[in-house]
């Protein structure tokens, strides 16, 4: 009984940290409606400030602590708020998730080029004091984390409750137009929050950073814990957030002591705050659809079938002579990047026509390798089976989130990543912990691909084939239906829509789509494991997808193919490697508005450059003579002739009311 | 057999606010029902409730003699209840013509997808010049103007062929001409067997085609009856017609309610 009480009581320091971590997630969600996957990494980032400060510079804990918290992690929130995230909690969640997975990827970037790889030591405070209590030892660290939380809880208590600017904030949670017009300040109720909000990042992670090491991933993986405790209250509740992280540490403390330190059992611990997570998130109430929210958006356009049929014919040929010419090593290169380019595909399916994210998608292609490798003599119904079986376990991640909308969707999948990437890939039955599975190459008809440049060729093939699949389905009913949910869910729903199970169905085809993806790599590759399908690649997968452009075939082709330059790049210069990663992902914050990417930039170039505007404006020229010269005719919708409409309703735009 | 659609003491709170408060009324076959009020009357919140939208705090929606309130939207979507938005949601990506197609494909569901687009073009179109917008079938929905998209709402919502119509401010951004047009076709549609719940500014509109008025003022329905005893309701006039007039602004309360 007494070691329950001690476990418990070593479960509440901790859980003391995750609440700090998870009451300024849940603050900076609350007031400004952008869910800041990044929060870890800033702590994680702050936590390395912190280290910098008091070992390298060898400034004093005290001042070092309060030049973090009170200076440098405020005036990042400030800056970040300002110049990064300012507005994003209005457009598609899909948007401000891709752009705060970037600020993700840009942070562990430059965590790794500021700070070098190195064992590096951050001491618990005052590591020399602790009082006995009963047969538990308690640490002046831990009492300092609680006390903290404590103080942090009660401080937020009375800011948010006794102040005037607590109570805008409050307001602008629920509508910061109305708090706008009682002469309300949004924007610095917003700065504020996030700077609070980082300061709580840090001072999580810097409490934190004893119990889990100061790492690059740890620390930034702890979203995922502050998200769970936080989808208690429902990310808007702070006592129950408070609640939901103590739960979490205590059962976490509890899972080290009871639990069997070997075997499966052992794995568990680390993926206690995404099973949490699952167990919440399955017993949240339903979802209400929301009205006035996103409307129309200018996508990629969308070629003809003969036109991509054609394309695809181009791409093919090109690609066999570049697979004849280039060294073995490179034609491998080239298979991988067919392998990108499809699981890039899938989140064309999912993100660019569906508005969905997952953060998933590479763990679906380890789903489909892992799948493949267990097959004795691969044939297409082999890969199929692997598509399948991929398909199958998309569909299981989405069923829980059925009746959620898309942030817990994209959330869940994250935290099913790092399940999958820390648990079960490495499961015995799996690929097994540091282990790699054979894997055959494909057979056709009994014909085994065994060369490897026939072998590539054939990804290739696949990719086109997916793509024009992909366009296909764009032209037809589901294509329509795709954009039609994006646009206005209400708008389906009261059509006779049923959102969740077509919401599933979607995200099973697209996981099946990567999983497709994943079998081919695993048969290129001769031999796969856990390290090939970590969670961070589907992240970078999601990132240059978007960069590139999720919305269309050649911007999957073009992301595929610099991913896998990616690790080229960096290994050709070591010592840029963090700062490749920073590019990436910051490039990803400036890019990541416009989902339509670099390959609809590319599409514009190239119709400039066969001068297809010229007969463009030709029209429009007609349609405005047209206009002036028949008054009476009503006008069509993009020529000047709309001022008429401008007279009957002023000041509203036909579809941007929502937002007015 | 009771009318087709009664809402039945239903209560909607947001916080501290009651949007509706125990409003009772029905919607018969063949009729234009009117809901009027002022502006955060709670007029919308309704057509939310009756939808599916929005849970009622307490209270019951009946629609065709069976208790619909635990229904989700899609369901009652399909057993024929049809609306459109006083705030658009029209698809704005998609073409006018896909818009309504997409409700074909809805309506008809995985079966429609595979049948031959030919027939269905054809309804689409008649369809689109029934409700006179037939010139923008080409046209991004996001681009057509007010009027034009709440007609398509209007399209939309009838290739799915609804026995009770919910409309939302449907003819703001009309002209006098398209909403002389646009009452002839309610009637129209009425008379085919449609149940019309309508939640208009435009009087004179309301008092022309519809046959039964309720009038929601604070939630409550402070008045029900015909066009012409609704009129001369000292309770109504003293609520809503002195001020409807110049009142424009959003409605603040039933909106704020919906979309938290």
């Amino acid at each position: 009984m007494s070691s329950l009480f001690a476990f418990t009581l070593l479960g509440l320091f901790t859980g003391a940290a995750y609440a700090i971590m998870a009451s300024g997630l849940v603050l900076t969600y609350t007031t400004t409606r952008v869910f800041n996957i990044a929060h870890g990494a800033f702590g994680m980032v702050l936590a390395f400030t912190f280290w910098d400060f008091t070992q390298r510079q060898g400034l004093p804990t005290v001042v070092s602590l309060i030049l973090v918290l009170g200076v440098v992690a405020p005036a990042i929130g400030w800056f970040i708020q300002r110049f990064v995230t300012r507005g994003l909690g209005e457009g598609p969640v899909s948007v401000a998730l891709v752009v705060t997975v970037g600020l993700l990827v840009g942070l562990i970037g430059l965590a790794q080029q500021i700070w070098k790889p190195q064992p590096r030591v951050l001491l618990p405070f005052y590591p020399e004091t602790g009082w006995q209590l009963g047969d538990t030892y308690i640490t002046a660290h831990q009492v300092i984390t609680i006390v903290c939380s404590i103080i942090v809880a009660l401080g937020l208590y009375l800011l948010l409750n006794r102040t005037r600017i607590g109570t805008a904030m409050r307001a602008s949670v629920d509508n910061p137009d109305l708090l706008k017009l009682f002469g309300g300040r949004p924007d610095t109720v917003a700065a504020l929050a996030w700077a609070i909000g980082m300061s709580l990042a840090a001072l999580g992670g810097i409490l934190l950073t004893p119990v889990v090491g100061l790492d690059y991933f740890s620390l930034t993986l702890l979203v995922i814990n502050a998200y769970a405790a936080a989808m208690l209250g429902r990310l808007k509740s702070l006592p129950l957030t408070f609640a939901g992280a103590m739960g979490l540490g205590v059962l976490e403390s509890w899972a080290v002591a009871y639990l069997p330190t070997d075997g499966f059992w052992s794995t568990i611990r680390p993926v206690i705050p995404a099973l949490f997570l699952f167990a919440i998130v399955v017993i949240m109430p339903q979802a209400q659809l929301r009205i006035g929210q996103v409307k129309g958006i200018i996508a990629a356009p969308v070629p003809s079938m003969t036109r991509a049929a054609g394309s695809g014919g181009v791409l093919l040929a090109f690609a066999f002579v570049l697979i004849s010419l280039v060294s073995r090593s490179d034609v491998l290169l080239i298979g991988v990047a067919a392998t990108y380019a499809m699981v890039m595909l899938s989140l064309v399916l999912l993100t660019g026509y569906g508005g969905h994210v997952s953060l998933a998608q590479f763990t679906f292609a380890g789903v489909g390798a892992l799948a493949y490798a267990k097959l004795d003599e691969p044939n297409l119904f082999g890969l199929a089976m692997a598509g399948l079986i991929a398909a199958g376990v998309g569909a299981l991640v989405a069923l829980p989130v059925l009746r959620l909308t898309g942030l817990y969707l994209a959330l869940s999948t994250l935290a099913f990543a790092v399940l999958m990437d820390k648990m079960i890939f490495q499961a015995e039955y799996a690929f097994k912990f540091n282990g790699v599975l054979a894997t055959e190459r494909l057979s056709i008809l009994g014909v085994r691909i065994g060369s490897d440049r026939s072998y590539v060729w054939f990804m290739v093939l696949s990719f086109v084939l997916m793509g024009l699949f992909l366009l296909w389905l764009r032209r037809g009913a589901l294509g329509r239906l795709l954009i039609a949910m994006r646009d206005s869910p209400s708008g389906c729903g009261t059509l006779g829509l049923d959102l969740r199970w077509f919401r599933v169905g979607l995200f099973s085809l697209s996981a099946g789509m990567a999983g497709l993806a994943g079998g081919l790599f695993a048969g290129l590759r001769g031999t796969v494991g856990a390290a090939d399908f970590l969670y961070f690649q589907s992240l970078l997968v999601l990132l240059l997808a978007v960069v590139f452009g999720v919305t269309s075939v050649t911007g999957a082709m073009l992301g595929g193919t610099a991913l896998m330059l990616l690790p080229v790049w960096q290994s050709s210069a070591p010592s840029l490697a963090g700062l490749l990663f920073a590019v990436l992902g910051f490039g990803a914050v400036l890019l990541g508005r416009d989902p339509n990417g670099i390959a609809n930039h590319l599409f514009k170039l190239g119709r400039l450059g066969t001068g297809r505007l010229l007969p463009q404006w030709e029209q429009q020229f007609r349609l405005r003579l047209d206009g002036l010269l028949k008054p009476g005719r009503p006008a069509p919708a993009h020529s000047i002739d709309r001022v008429d409409e401008a007279v009957t309703e002023p000041m509203t735009g036909p579809m941007n009311q929502g937002v007015s | 057999m009771g009318a087709l659609l009664e809402v039945d003491d239903v209560v909607v709170k947001f916080g501290g606010v009651t949007a509706v408060n125990r409003a009772n009324f029905t919607a018969e076959r063949g009729q234009i029902t009117g809901l009027i009020g002022p502006n955060g009357a709670g007029k919308t919140t309704c057509f939310n409730v009756i939808t599916g939208l929005q849970r009622p705090t307490s209270g019951r929606v009946r629609y065709r003699d069976r208790d619909v309130s635990r229904w989700p939207v899609h369901k009652r979507a399909k057993h024929g209840i049809g609306r459109t938005f006083q705030r658009l949601e029209a698809f704005g990506s998609l073409s006018v013509r896909d818009n309504v197609r997409v409700a074909h494909d809805i309506h008809g569901g995985p079966l429609a997808w595979v049948r031959p687009s030919g027939r269905t073009s054809l309804e689409i179109d008649v369809l689109l010049d029934r409700v006179g917008i037939a010139e923008y079938a080409d046209e991004r929905a996001d681009s057509v103007p007010t009027g034009t998209a709440r007609l398509l709402e209007l399209a939309r919502a009838l290739a799915c062929n609804p026995q009770l119509l919910l409309l939302d401010e449907p003819s703001s951004g009309l002209d006098e001409t398209e909403t002389d047009a646009f009452g002839e076709l309610l009637k129209d549609l009425a008379a085919e067997g449609a149940a019309i719940l309508m939640v208009e500014h435009d009087m004179d509109l309301v008092m022309a085609v519809c046959d039964d008025i309720h009038v929601l003022d604070f939630g409550q329905i402070i008045a029900s009856g015909t066009p012409a005893a609704v009129r001369t309701d000292p309770a109504v006039q003293r609520a809503y017609l002195g001020y409807a007039e110049t009142d424009h602004e959003g409605d603040h309360t039933s909106e704020m309610g919906a979309v938290s």
